[in-house]
């Protein structure tokens, strides 16, 4: 039994632990992504570009939760290139604005092992836009075109409003003032400026809506905003060790992705409800029919599932190998049992995502990263469930062992362990049942799993891809209870259930 | 053999036990007797090695017990408590073999051993398949005194064995206990605030109040020449009332 366990461990483990080698060494290329659309789709496009040149097997490690794991992800090896932007690189990753040239950007990531490619052709940057026929009527081309109209009026994001980068600076950069200026939701703007309810308001500037939305984006013409020239952020060992698959992404994306073509293959993703790869595939002149698209789906669902299923079963289990000795020890000595479940609960208010994001230094991203700090949640209430069991234990049932000569290792074994199963099991049940909810997180990290499709949903704002791993999810737990109803019937000892049925 | 010198143990403020010193003859059944709270199951723990006292010394067979020292006990003192003390996980084979499992007996040693003990106390084989649950008082306080008795002991501690029981099953048990400690020939110390017991079981009896022991010897010495007034009302107490005894 005991060996099956940890041959169960291993196997889980083994793909984990396989995936953590250099990525050249067998020819593969990890490609990664932040979690919005258009990281997405370039990566997408990146993907399958070297798929196409048949140079190395890809493999995507893509929805990173944010700039930080994206960035550390890279520079730790676990993926080789992602799309990212040159304001970006310079201000959150180098910590130095006045790094805007492509040569200084690429002299500071250089002490990172990193390199950036020349721009991919369009810039992710704030803009102002006005209806198309505003701006036809007034003949707005640049913003500085808009001083000539101070009765227009604004609405602005709450982060432009305040960044230095965003109106205040702006509006002294061209000497602006607008009729009114107020507050609106991102999501809202759009339809203000379609129903003329405002005139100008902040955008992204590669945003799919302004295809939709009959907005002319202004020109900077005064180049206030800082540059966020779209690159692809890589690692010098795999340009070095790969120059060929290099070569080709540099050959099909650089220089040729412009705005209008960015902002085109968002509207596709975020507005039509395409998968990246089908706007991928779209843009590299291929087809991918709605039957090919569906059998992906599913062939996903049924990976994304034994990931998910994997991810849970091997921090449950590893938990409880800790968990449970973690919770004898704490009632062998009070001292030490204070300290543990101290440390254990404070454990368990580090919010999810940053402890994910403390793995990353120490075990990159993927699933073994994933795996530990799964695993670190779940000790809570094995801990506190085989420490309360062995707490409250019948002393005289005890002392009564002790006369007949059980002690130490022994009584714990044949007695208290078996007495205390029901509050045992009851804390791993707790503990495996919240895993399956936090192993959505592990999708931030690479780690795979149900939460892949939840974190691309959010980023596409598509509720179907949600709730298509939001449900697996949901069932995963209900099935997890009915299991251990299960286990409960074979772990608590017969008698024990007797008692526990036994009315009173 | 067992013999206690001159006891004392306190928690706290709190006295449990003050210069308590008593012995019992090999082959002889000693009661201690006394309400709740009066000591008598500090005792028995004392004597078991279960719990430190501050002064004075328990000796079995000779040997001093005390909690680090209580070796010399395994096999030699078989305990019994009320309700039977089982363990709910284990059948009630499973409760009689412990002492004998903890010991490295052989399978059919025990299997042997546990088959007397079945006879001697009436359970047949389904019976020992049987959880404490599916069991009523008085099975499960046989099953008690049958794993006290798997090592067949010198020395049985019993700490009010039937007191959980409903009065006709407990009058049953006692008689049935009283011919198997003279059957048996065991060197017993018996914990119980039933004066009744306390007559059908003790050659000689301790009564114990506070902590203190108020008279020691046999009941007819308690009943003729009560020490203090105490002894007299303490038995008085639990006499059938005067109406009842017209029917006897």
């Amino acid at each position: 039994m005991r060996m099956r366990i940890v041959a169960l461990v291993l196997v889980v483990l083994a793909p984990a632990v396989a995936g953590t080698g250099p990525a050249w060494a067998e020819s593969v290329v990890r490609v990664g992504s932040k979690s919005f659309t258009e990281s997405y789709v370039v990566a997408e496009i990146a993907a399958q570009v070297i798929e196409a040149a048949g140079l190395a097997r890809v493999e995507r490690r893509v929805g990173l939760g944010g700039t930080g794991i994206a960035y550390r992800a890279v520079a730790h090896g676990s993926i080789d290139v992602y799309p990212e932007y040159t304001g970006t690189i310079s201000r959150a990753i180098l910590k130095d604005p006045s790094l805007t040239s492509l040569d200084a950007i690429r002299a500071g990531l250089r002490a990172h092992g990193l390199t950036i490619s020349d721009p991919l052709g369009f810039e992710n940057t704030y803009a102002l836009a006005v209806r198309t026929d505003t701006a036809e009527r007034l003949k707005l081309r640049g913003i500085s075109d808009l001083a000539r109209h101070p009765e227009l009026t604004g609405a602005f994001t709450s982060g432009f409003l305040e960044r230095d980068d965003g109106w205040p600076g702006l509006r002294r950069a061209y000497g602006l003032a607008l009729a009114s200026v107020r507050t609106i939701e991102h999501a809202l703007a759009y339809q203000a400026l379609a129903t003329s309810t405002v005139d100008v308001i902040d955008v992204f500037s590669t945003d799919g809506r302004l295809t939709r939305a009959r907005a002319t984006v202004l020109r900077d013409d005064r180049r206030f905003f800082p540059v966020y020239a779209a690159v692809l952020l890589a690692r010098l060992d795999f340009v070095e060790h790969q120059p060929r698959a290099w070569a080709a992404l540099e050959q099909a994306l650089v220089g040729r992705m412009d705005g209008a073509t960015m902002t085109r293959l968002n509207a596709l993703a975020d507005l039509d409800g395409q998968s990246a790869r089908q706007v991928a595939a779209r843009y590299l002149g291929r087809q991918v029919t709605r039957a090919e698209e569906r059998a992906r789906l599913v062939h996903e669902l049924g990976t994304l599932t034994l990931e998910h299923l994997g991810l849970v079963i091997a921090a449950v289990l590893l938990a409880v190998a800790a968990g449970v000795p973690l919770g004898i020890l704490a009632v062998r000595s009070a001292t030490i049992g204070q300290a543990e479940l101290m440390a254990v609960g404070v454990l368990q208010t580090i919010p999810a995502l940053a402890l994910l994001c403390f793995m990353i230094p120490l075990l990159g991203i993927g699933t073994l990263p994933a795996l530990v700090a799964l695993c670190l949640y779940a000790l809570l209430p094995i801990v506190r469930g085989t420490s309360t069991g062995l707490a409250t234990l019948d002393r005289q049932l005890l002392e009564i062992a002790d006369v007949c000569g059980l002690a130490g290792w022994r009584r714990l074994a044949r007695i208290e362990l078996p007495l205390a199963s029901v509050n045992i099991l009851a804390g791993i049940k707790t503990a495996a049942i919240w895993t399956v909810g936090t192993a959505t997180l592990a999708a931030f990290i690479g780690g795979g799993g149900y939460g892949t499709l939840i974190v691309r949903g959010l980023a596409l704002d598509d509720v179907t891809t949600i709730l298509a791993g939001a449900i697996p999810a949901a069932l995963m737990a209900l099935l997890f209870h009915g299991l251990f109803e299960l286990v409960d019937r074979l772990l608590i000892p017969r008698g024990l259930r007797l008692v526990m049925a036994r009315p009173r | 053999m067992i013999t206690v010198r001159q006891i004392s143990k306190r928690y706290g403020p709190t006295v449990a036990l003050e210069d308590v010193s008593l012995e019992v003859a090999p082959g002889t059944t000693h009661v201690l007797l006394g309400s709740s709270g009066s000591g008598k199951s500090t005792l028995l723990r004392v004597v078991l090695g279960l719990v430190a006292a501050d002064q004075g010394e328990v000796r079995i067979d000779g040997v001093a017990v005390t909690p680090r020292a209580r070796g010399h006990l395994l096999g030699r003192v078989g305990y019994v408590v009320q309700e039977g003390g089982l363990y709910p996980h284990l059948t009630v084979r499973g409760n009689v073999s412990l002492p004998a499992e903890a010991l490295g007996w052989a399978r059919e040693r025990t299997a042997e051993r546990v088959r007397t003990l079945a006879e001697l106390t009436g359970f047949d084989e389904a019976m020992l398949r049987r959880y404490p649950a599916e069991l009523s008082g008085g099975q499960r306080q046989r099953v008690g005194l049958m794993r006290a008795l798997v090592l067949d002991p010198p020395l049985l501690l019993l700490d009010e064995p039937l007191g959980a029981l409903d009065p006709i099953v407990r009058a049953d048990l006692q008689a049935e206990l009283r011919r198997l400690f003279d059957a048996l020939g065991k060197t017993v110390l018996l914990v119980t605030h039933d004066v009744r017991e306390a007559v059908l079981f003790g050659s000689t009896i301790t009564l114990l109040r506070a902590g203190r022991i108020v008279q020691q010897g046999p009941f007819a010495d308690l009943a003729r020449k009560p020490a203090e007034p105490f002894v007299t009302e303490f038995l008085g107490a639990q006499a059938p009332p005067p109406e009842l005894r017209a029917y006897f």
